[in-house]
């Protein structure tokens, strides 16, 4: 098995360090009080990812055939999908989880273990439902927002979520050890490589790529958990869609 | 990142924010419209024409950016409101802005949005578009028109269009694809700079990032 208590110490530390930081500083924003430390990561993650991983994911990209890379991605995104029937029954979504379960079953069957999304073919949407959903829908709050260096970003609640369903597996539980390696690299590859042209676009778009991300990253998680309804808002936290304040006087110079 | 990188790159997009770049093949909005046609007829009118350019163009194929970015500026742009895109993204500081910053302004962010995504606009061409019925009263002028980018073997991506009715026609200021808004996401960066050096910092941010821009 792989070396869980030491995955939770680091992450513990990681937790505590963004909190002390984020006490240090003063607060800017209500989604992102660890901005500073966020900031850091973001930073780190950039020169590590930038000269490693980035580079290994457009060589997958580049040399790997589109029809392999598509099979590898439809097998995890099948295991995605067992996991979106257990989140729709966790949130009483029965319909969806009829709809993902007759997805799973089509591809895992006629799709040859997953290889094949077929489902999609057919016009089955993917339910895109994790725990990280499942705790919003049971009112926990969505926490304070965090970017975490080879992981991207996240939420305190997201980020529970992504945790149970790394625990729960299910490459986890193989016992051969190199598969298994081998499997959480793929994974991760083909994780990495399906957001290469999001990145691309981040970087040309954005004045502040930190910013950008964080944005977009809060938005499209708002817009699934609310299964594509958010709620129109009044606040300044940005979710879609925006209200017009354009007519109102200048904010003072804090922003307020 | 050189632009011979990034389109090998863009080409591989699954991602969660790539949808956005689908918005630019379906956002395209062409030739004055009768002051008669709905909304939802425009956008489909639109960005159909769009999709025949991309798919028949033998220079838009091949890559060329100045045709591309001159498909956007004929066929697209007439029909996007960028004043009130910049005023939304602006947000409570554009009150405060002077005529000029304001028109400086908007021109800034309308280059930075077509230079960010004429290098996409020749990514898809392999998907269709499933329009949604206009859900809104026959007499309203600010709707939001529904559709889902189907792209073959992977899920939809519902993209919809926040509209205008301005005297000059049906405007949109807002495009929001899967659930991210494009204004709402410069509205972060545009307060920052805003705050560190008031409207003209922000121009400034801007005039950089767009002369250094398709480079980078």
């Amino acid at each position: 098995m792989i070396d869980r208590p030491a995955l939770l110490r680091t992450v513990a530390t990681l937790a505590a360090a963004a909190l002390l930081a984020g006490c240090a500083a003063t607060p800017m924003r209500a989604d992102d009080p660890f901005e500073p430390v966020n900031r850091a990561s973001f930073k780190v993650h950039e020169v590590v990812d930038g000269n490693f991983v980035r580079p290994i994911a457009q060589a997958y990209v580049d040399y790997t055939p589109k029809p392999i890379r598509q099979a590898i991605g439809n097998v995890f995104g099948n295991i995605d999908d067992v996991f979106s029937v257990i989140n729709d029954f966790l949130q009483g979504k029965l319909d969806k989880a009829g709809n993902d379960m007759g997805r799973v079953m089509l591809n895992s069957g006629f799709g040859i273990g997953g290889l094949i999304d077929i489902a999609s073919e057919a016009g089955i949407p993917k339910g895109n439902e994790d725990f990280g959903q499942t705790l919003g829908v049971w009112g926990f709050p969505q926490g304070p927002y965090l970017f975490i260096p080879l992981f991207g970003p996240t939420t305190v609640r997201d980020g529970t979520g992504s945790l149970v369903r790394f625990y729960l597996g299910p490459i986890g539980y193989l016992r051969d050890v190199p598969v298994r390696n081998v499997l959480y690299g793929l994974g991760a590859l083909d994780a990495r490589a399906s957001v290469l042209g999001t990145q691309t676009l981040a970087e040309q778009a954005a004045l502040d790529p930190y910013a950008f991300i964080r944005r977009a990253y809060l938005q499209r998680r708002e817009y699934l958990l609310y299964d594509g309804h958010p709620p129109r808002n009044n606040d300044d936290s940005g979710a879609a869609p925006m209200k017009d304040d354009s007519a109102m006087p200048p904010p003072d110079k804090d922003g307020k | 990142m050189t632009m011979t990188t990034n389109v090998h790159g863009v080409a591989a997009i699954r991602g969660r924010l790539a949808p956005w770049l689908c918005a630019l093949a379906l956002a395209g909005l062409a030739l004055p419209a009768s002051a008669q046609e709905s909304p939802d007829a425009m956008v489909k009118r639109v960005s159909q024409e769009v999709i025949q350019i991309i798919k028949s163009d033998p220079r838009v194929q091949a890559g060329d950016q100045a045709r591309i970015r001159e498909v956007i500026e004929t066929k697209l742009l007439p029909y996007f409101d960028f004043e009130r895109m910049t005023a939304l993204a602006t947000g409570r500081w554009w009150r405060g802005a002077t005529a000029d910053q304001k028109k400086r302004l908007t021109d800034e962010f309308r280059t930075l949005l077509v230079r960010t995504y004429s290098g996409a606009l020749n990514q898809y061409r392999d998907q269709t578009i499933d329009y949604k019925p206009l859900r809104a009263d026959p007499g309203a002028t600010d709707v939001t028109v529904r559709t889902d980018v189907v792209r073959s073997g992977q899920n939809p991506v519902q993209i919809d269009y926040a509209m205008e009715k301005t005297a000059s026609g049906w405007k949109a200021y807002d495009v929001i694809v899967g659930g991210v808004s494009l204004v709402t996401n410069y509205r972060d960066e545009f307060n920052s700079q805003i705050q560190q050096g008031g409207i003209d910092g922000l121009i400034k941010a801007l005039v950089a990032k767009n002369a250094g821009g398709a480079s980078k």
